[in-house]
């Protein structure tokens, strides 16, 4: 395929088929930007439209495929023979807690969502994806007790809530990653010290006289200070 | 490696140049520019300065001020309601704080005013889109905090008013800074990972225009992961919210105080009346209004809602004349274009190159210099490479970044980055990526004081929907710093008001008179505003700016 086919510069276009209808639109866009081409204005299914927001995950199946396969409207380039939906919703229920009360134990992941137990390896929450996480290991790492693991594991995850969604037993990875994530960062990993040493001395009154200094400062004096900051650095 | 990237043979070529010079360039940083050198260059070449992108408005408190003309076009629209066809005396939600927004601010501004001693009966959240997308979730560099020893809020606070060529309001800036640290401790409590030392300190980079190594950050996901927790912790505290659901005018009442908003449910476009005692305006920017047809890093509602609101309310606006561009947005393929490529690969060694693989500025000059340093080395010199879609664009040499601090740094520290361009098939650690300045952040908004109060009774403000604490220009990591820092201090100083005060009659006269004025001015338009989602549908979806000049 030659660059300006890949871009569709030429007027190449490829079918989509958006929930079961058909549009012809041209090569190279994303599918959200593609069902916007064809007539769509989302309310749902479109938030960041960068990959951050997890807004909009997407099902769809190849033409002569069987297989369903999972990616974010966003940043998944349609391709011909593509039947598709963006999901508006993931219903998946989020355990509340008080981050506060709980504990770093090898049992809390299991307390607030038991249902990691019923985990049978099948690995379907990886392959939907669309981060490329490990999600069942930490799936697995959190049957375990290891927070840390689940943590690190996750970082990458969006929330768009596609893996909760393939789970044959109902396991809700991305919320269970979220609160595995909290009580690393709260329990497990060291705080850092330097931190309430200044929030310490900015409640003495520390920086006061530097401020007043500052904010009474003539422009041209305020100028002269910048550059001589900036130069030191 | 070679064979699997997906650049185009015309772009190769260049490519090789970039690879040929990194050893020559390592560790070589070209001086950065004095004060004066920076006026010059932005006078001619950033976007702002271009004839004809600003006129005054001719209505409403800023009359005769400039503005980007796609502001000033906002400003001067239609409501979208029929004030008639509004019954104000069905009331359908009563609460003590209405927050209408559900990015960083809202959030946190919510979370306070309960920690205040609202109850949760008496909070109602409203956001036009699902709770938490924003551009707050977007944000991938950092957050400024002076916590190190070797710097100081003071230093902070130079430099923040330093990279808005001292046009920030001096005591919000203030505010900002002192209350980092206790940002930076609230996250830790609640549950952030900020990337770390094994012994608890952090790791911390420069941004542009800060001259201490000032940003914490998780990894390049520092705004998902800040707003995943408190969403997590708003969720737990099971505050009330709609989604789908945005603000379409603020409601007063009679003393002309903020008293709540009508309310539309985006998906069975009904109405709604919500009386509030105190309103949180964090609606967010304006990326999507695509200032002059730029591109924009910004999130699917960023549509300057907030602003059309408060104006017509009779709040007092600034600094919208200026648009920050970032200057390191995605230029290729064109199916990210406009995307944001953070300023901490920058902090971190990644270097700006042009076409023939010459370094030719200082990496990290604050963003509009360094914005409109690459749109010279593009339209002046030359010296940018074109796309096969017509995109024009320059290096930002990532590769730089593993050769000085290690293989496998930027798969660690940069895994949003990776990901973005792996999906494309473009390995960033081995080859450059193509950037282009994008429409990055409204500078200006809406002007509050220290208590995020504006100049309207009752109606307080935080995030990017207000103008002054970044004048008009904001550094890298103050934009997380200042919904955090003034998302809080609505919270709490909206309760404390909210406690104190009574509303009256409600009334929608400020939008009646708003219409006579319009008609008085003469000003004839089919515009309506807010604006609420923007418009892609058909060919509109496609890339921007084939042509700048």
């Amino acid at each position: 395929m030659t660059e300006s086919e890949e871009q569709g510069v030429d007027g190449l276009r490829v079918r989509v088929f958006v929930i079961g209808r058909e549009y012809k639109v041209p090569q190279g866009l994303t599918i959200m930007k593609a069902m916007e081409y064809a007539g769509y204005q989302f309310i749902r299914g479109a938030g960041c439209r960068g990959g951050f927001c997890g807004a909009c995950g997407t099902v769809y199946r190849l033409e002569n495929d069987y297989k369903l396969k999972f990616g974010l409207a966003c940043q998944t380039t349609v391709e011909d023979g593509m039947y598709l939906a963006v999901l508006p919703f993931t219903p998946a229920e989020k355990a509340i807690y008080d981050i506060e009360k709980l504990h770093p134990s090898k049992t809390v992941l299991l307390e607030y969502y038991p249902e990691i137990a019923k985990c049978v390896s099948c690995n379907t929450c990886s392959k939907a994806c669309p981060q490329e996480l490990k999600v069942m290991d930490f799936v697995q790492a959190a049957l375990k007790g290891d927070i840390e693991k689940v943590a690190h594991l996750s970082f990458d995850c969006i929330q768009c809530g596609l893996c909760a969604m393939r789970c044959p037993v109902g396991i809700v990875p991305y919320h269970i990653a979220q609160l595995a994530r909290r009580l690393y960062a709260r329990y497990i990993s060291k705080p850092s010290p330097i931190v309430l040493l200044r929030i310490k001395e900015l409640k003495e009154g520390k920086f006061d006289s530097e401020f007043e200094k500052l904010l009474s400062m003539k422009l041209e004096e305020l100028k002269q200070l910048y550059e001589k900051v900036e130069m030191e650095e | 490696m070679v064979s699997t990237h997906k650049y185009p043979e015309a772009m190769q070529k260049s490519i090789e140049l970039v690879k040929e010079t990194r050893t020559k360039r390592q560790g070589v940083e070209p001086k950065k520019m004095s004060l004066e050198e920076r006026e010059e260059i932005l006078k001619k070449f950033h976007p702002d300065y271009k004839e004809g992108v600003k006129r005054p408005v001719l209505i409403g408190s800023n009359k005769d001020d400039l503005m980007s003309n796609e502001v000033a076009d906002l400003l001067e629209s239609e409501p979208l309601i029929n004030v008639e066809d509004i019954d104000l005396s069905r009331i359908d939600y009563d609460v003590d704080i209405l927050l209408i927004g559900g990015g960083g601010a809202g959030i946190i501004a919510s979370l306070w005013a309960h920690y205040s001693g609202i109850d949760l009966e008496n909070i109602l959240l409203v956001t036009k889109l699902r709770l938490g997308d924003s551009n707050s979730k977007m944000s991938q560099g950092g957050i400024q905090a002076a916590v190190t020893p070797d710097d100081s809020p003071a230093i902070h606070y130079i430099d923040a008013i330093g990279g808005g060529h001292f046009t920030n309001k001096p005591e919000i800036v203030e505010t900002l800074v002192k209350n980092a640290p206790e940002i930076i401790a609230w996250h830790e409590k609640l549950g952030v990972i900020y990337d770390k030392h094994e012994d608890g300190t952090f790791l911390l980079n420069p941004g542009g225009g800060t001259s201490k190594d000032r940003l914490l950050s998780c990894k390049d996901y520092t705004g998902l992961e800040i707003v995943r927790v408190i969403m997590d912790e708003f969720r737990n505290t099971e505050i009330p919210f709609l989604e789908f659901t945005s603000a379409v005018e603020l409601l007063m009442d009679e003393e002309g105080k903020a008293a709540g908003a009508i309310l539309y449910d985006m998906e069975t476009k009904e109405y709604f009346v919500a009386r509030s005692k105190a309103t949180i305006l964090a609606t967010g920017g304006f990326g999507r209004l695509h200032i002059q047809d730029f591109p924009t890093t910004n999130h699917y509602g960023a549509t300057a809602d907030g602003l059309v609101l408060a104006y017509r309310a009779g709040a007092k606006l600034r600094d919208l004349d200026a648009v920050q561009y970032h200057p390191t947005g995605s230029a290729y393929p064109e199916q990210i274009v406009g995307l944001l490529c953070t300023e901490k690969l920058r902090g971190m060694g990644a270097q700006p190159v042009n076409k023939n693989g010459e370094l030719f500025v200082h990496p990290l000059e604050p963003r509009d210099v360094e914005s409109a340093v690459l749109l010279r080395e593009c339209y002046e010199k030359g010296n940018g490479l074109e796309t096969p879609t017509g995109m024009i664009g320059l290096w930002l040499d990532i590769p730089m970044i593993d050769i000085l601090n290690g293989v496998g740094t930027i798969e660690e520290r940069f895994s949003a980055m990776f990901i973005k361009y792996k999906r494309f098939d473009i390995d960033i650690t081995e080859d450059p990526v193509l950037v282009f300045p994008t429409i990055h952040y409204q500078n200006g908004g809406v002007e509050i004081n220290k208590q995020t109060e504006t100049n309207v009774p009752g109606l307080f403000a935080a995030g990017e929907v207000t103008g002054g604490v970044h004048g008009k220009n904001r550094l890298m990591g103050n934009s997380i710093l200042d919904y955090n820092v003034f998302g809080k201090i609505a919270g709490i100083n909206a309760s404390e008001y909210a406690k104190k005060i009574k509303i009256g009659k409600l009334t929608l006269d400020h939008v009646k008179n708003w219409k006579k004025t319009m008609e008085g001015e003469g000003i004839t338009t089919r515009r309506k505003a807010p604006m609420l989602l923007p418009e892609y549908r058909g060919e509109k979806t496609l890339s921007r700016l084939k042509e700048y000049l």
